[in-house]
């Protein structure tokens, strides 16, 4: 049973067919990679999947759930949880405070708990705290947990965003371009932080992304896109050397 | 570690509240020894509410981002509640305290009650269309109360929108509210004491939410809204928690301060009075709790200062009537030379020098305080 299932996903913008008879099938720990050139639809997708967009047709399971036109919230609590294109933190709140919002639907007690502090409030904040900066040790954050996210490097608010993501517990994780703008070496970081998560919480991961590096370094299958429509599927060596892929989106 | 952060937290909230007490015996000893005159000493309950709305309306504002131009409106609910109750109670309820503790937490449940009314519909939108609607709403409350006129007698409650006679009452039932006019003959209950307890009450619900779960979920929205919604936050359930507690807050203020008049209109609580509030939070700083108190402080107290200022100089001279005329265009001048100042960027880095011990602690401040 594959943990997301996605059949004759399509989606119009005006009279523009933005994604059209999109096919998707991600076993559970996979580390999934969805590329093809810029205008492709590969972001659409990840709205599609993500709640943003509601789909014109089609069909999302996730773990033999229909989620197909959920909201947002909805498709995050059944178990999806992503990163942006174009980061998108809390800047103004510290970074482990970026964290614990992540965590916001884990752990709970009322307003008037927190209001008054009763010793709930206090119990669940130290829980909170404490799961919060495990998380970001493993993304080497804990020493700038009280650094407002907005001054944090680029590189690391690449990281925290995956921290947050993973925060919320989710079952599929959804990279938009997570090496977007970043050096050879902070792409090769990122490379192992990838790896580890998906080793370390067991999680399977679908990705953007057009560093060919990165893609062929940690992908094990790869769908690419091409004018909305799935060009090519497949293990990821296979994949690129198809000469489709290679005419469509590599070059010769 | 944990415990580091807390404390940086709690003592930060520890300074603020700090500051209330001790400004707090500084008056009262200016009071005992006859150095702040009566006109002043008749401005504190003033200052005090203008303080609980400026706190109140930093929630929404700063906190939640979204800007508000009907505040008054909310605390005119407040007053008018809270008024119409004392003036029922007067004869029922005896004990001051509980009487007016009582007006004063029913006040705010009504302006609460009515910031989730309104809040529910109108926090769907956003930036300007929602300035725009809140600003009307305010209006509406402000001129629905004013043709309002209501009386009580042994057989309950009348309402009625047309005048004092066709509320039908028995001949010993009392008019509360009378539309325009307002209500009159109010116990005045509010005093200097009781405002800084409300205000310490202000500040200690305001900070303990915004350092809670709900906090930071209220602050993940402004911060972003699509990223909030996709780590799981019920935005529309958070933006309405932090309309009506800053609503109710303001009610509250409402409440105490119709309390220290005998007789008040409803056109009192108009646009004005809500710029008036935003402007406080303005100056002192979109989010910052510490700043919209003495923001609100300064500029309340500022024009009364100048008039006594001005009267005092130009007592015998002819110009006398200009210059105390003036009094208005000096406070707007002031105004404009504080915005300017306060977020210059050489004054920041000045700041940021002298302070430099707690320059750390000033960017922690900007999520917490």
């Amino acid at each position: 049973m594959a943990l997301l299932e996605v059949q004759n996903l399509g989606i119009s913008f005006g009279g523009l067919r933005a994604v059209d008879d999109f096919n998707l099938k991600i076993e559970k720990g996979q580390l999934y990679g969805l590329i093809g050139p810029n205008g492709a639809g590969k972001t659409t997708v990840f709205n599609l999947l993500t709640g943003v967009y509601k789909p014109g047709m089609g069909i999302i399971k996730l773990d033999d759930q229909d989620i197909t036109s959920k909201k947002n919230i909805e498709i995050n609590e059944a178990g999806i949880a992503r990163t942006f294109q174009n980061i998108r933190l809390f800047k103004e709140l510290s970074v482990i405070d970026n964290v614990k919002v992540g965590l916001h639907n884990q752990y709970h007690y009322s307003t008037v708990t927190g209001i008054l502090r009763l010793p709930k409030y206090k119990k669940i904040e130290k829980e909170m705290e404490e799961k919060a900066l495990s998380l970001l040790e493993v993304f080497d954050l804990d020493k700038e947990k009280d650094t407002l996210a907005s001054n944090l490097p680029y590189g690391k608010q690449r990281k925290l965003e995956i921290a947050r993501a993973l925060a919320t517990n989710p079952k599929l994780l959804l990279l938009d371009e997570p090496a977007a703008g970043m050096n050879p070496n902070e792409t090769k970081e990122l490379m192992d932080t990838i790896r580890f998560v998906r080793d370390k919480f067991e999680m399977t991961i679908l990705l953007i992304e057009h560093d060919m590096k990165l893609v062929s370094g940690i992908c094990e299958r790869l769908t690419v896109l091409n004018f909305g429509r799935v060009l090519c599927e497949g293990p990821t060596s296979e994949v690129l050397n198809n000469p489709e892929v290679i005419k469509a989106y590599l070059g010769e | 570690m944990k415990k580091l952060t807390l404390n940086k937290q709690t003592k930060s909230n520890l300074i603020t509240y700090g500051i209330i007490v001790i400004a707090y015996f500084v008056i009262q000893i200016m009071i005992a020894t006859h150095t702040m005159s009566y006109h002043m000493q008749g401005m504190l309950v003033t200052v005090c509410s203008y303080i609980i709305l400026a706190v109140s309306l930093n929630l929404t504002v700063g906190i939640l981002g979204e800007l508000s131009l009907g505040h008054a409106g909310f605390m005119c609910v407040g007053a008018f509640v809270g008024a119409s109750f004392s003036i029922c109670m007067k004869g029922i309820i005896t004990f001051t305290p509980l009487r007016f503790f009582l007006a004063l937490l029913i006040g705010a449940l009504a302006a609460g009650i009515v910031g989730i009314l309104i809040g529910t519909p109108v926090l769907r939108l956003k930036g300007d269309y929602l300035a725009i609607v809140t600003l009307a709403f305010g209006e509406i409350i402000k001129n629905v109360i004013n043709v309002i006129y209501m009386g009580i007698d042994k057989n309950g409650l009348h309402f009625s929108t047309k005048d004092t006679v066709s509320l039908g009452m028995e001949e010993d039932g009392i008019a509360v509210i009378k539309g325009a006019q307002g209500v009159t003959g109010m116990p005045q209950d509010s005093n200097f004491t009781i405002g800084i307890i409300l205000i310490l009450l202000t500040l200690y619900i305001v900070l303990h939410l915004i350092q809670s779960r709900d906090g930071r979920a209220i602050m993940s929205i402004r911060d972003n809204q699509i990223a909030a919604e996709s780590v799981g936050i019920h935005v529309s359930k958070y933006k309405l928690l932090a309309f009506s507690i800053s609503a109710a807050l303001a009610g509250m203020a409402g409440v105490f301060y119709i309390h220290s008049f005998d007789n008040m209109s409803s056109s009192v609580f108009d646009y004005n009075l809500s710029i008036s509030i935003l402007v406080f939070v303005v100056l002192g700083g979109i989010g910052s709790i510490r700043g919209s108190i003495i923001a609100a402080t300064v500029l309340t107290i500022l024009p009364e200062l100048l008039r006594e200022i001005l009267y005092s100089i130009s007592k015998d001279s002819n110009v006398s009537q200009v210059i105390t005329n003036s009094r208005m265009l000096i406070y707007s001048i002031i105004l404009i030379v504080m915005m300017i100042f306060n977020w210059s960027p050489e004054v920041k880095e000045w700041t940021g020098k002298f302070f430099g011990k707690f320059k750390k602690n000033k960017s922690g401040k900007k999520e917490v305080a």
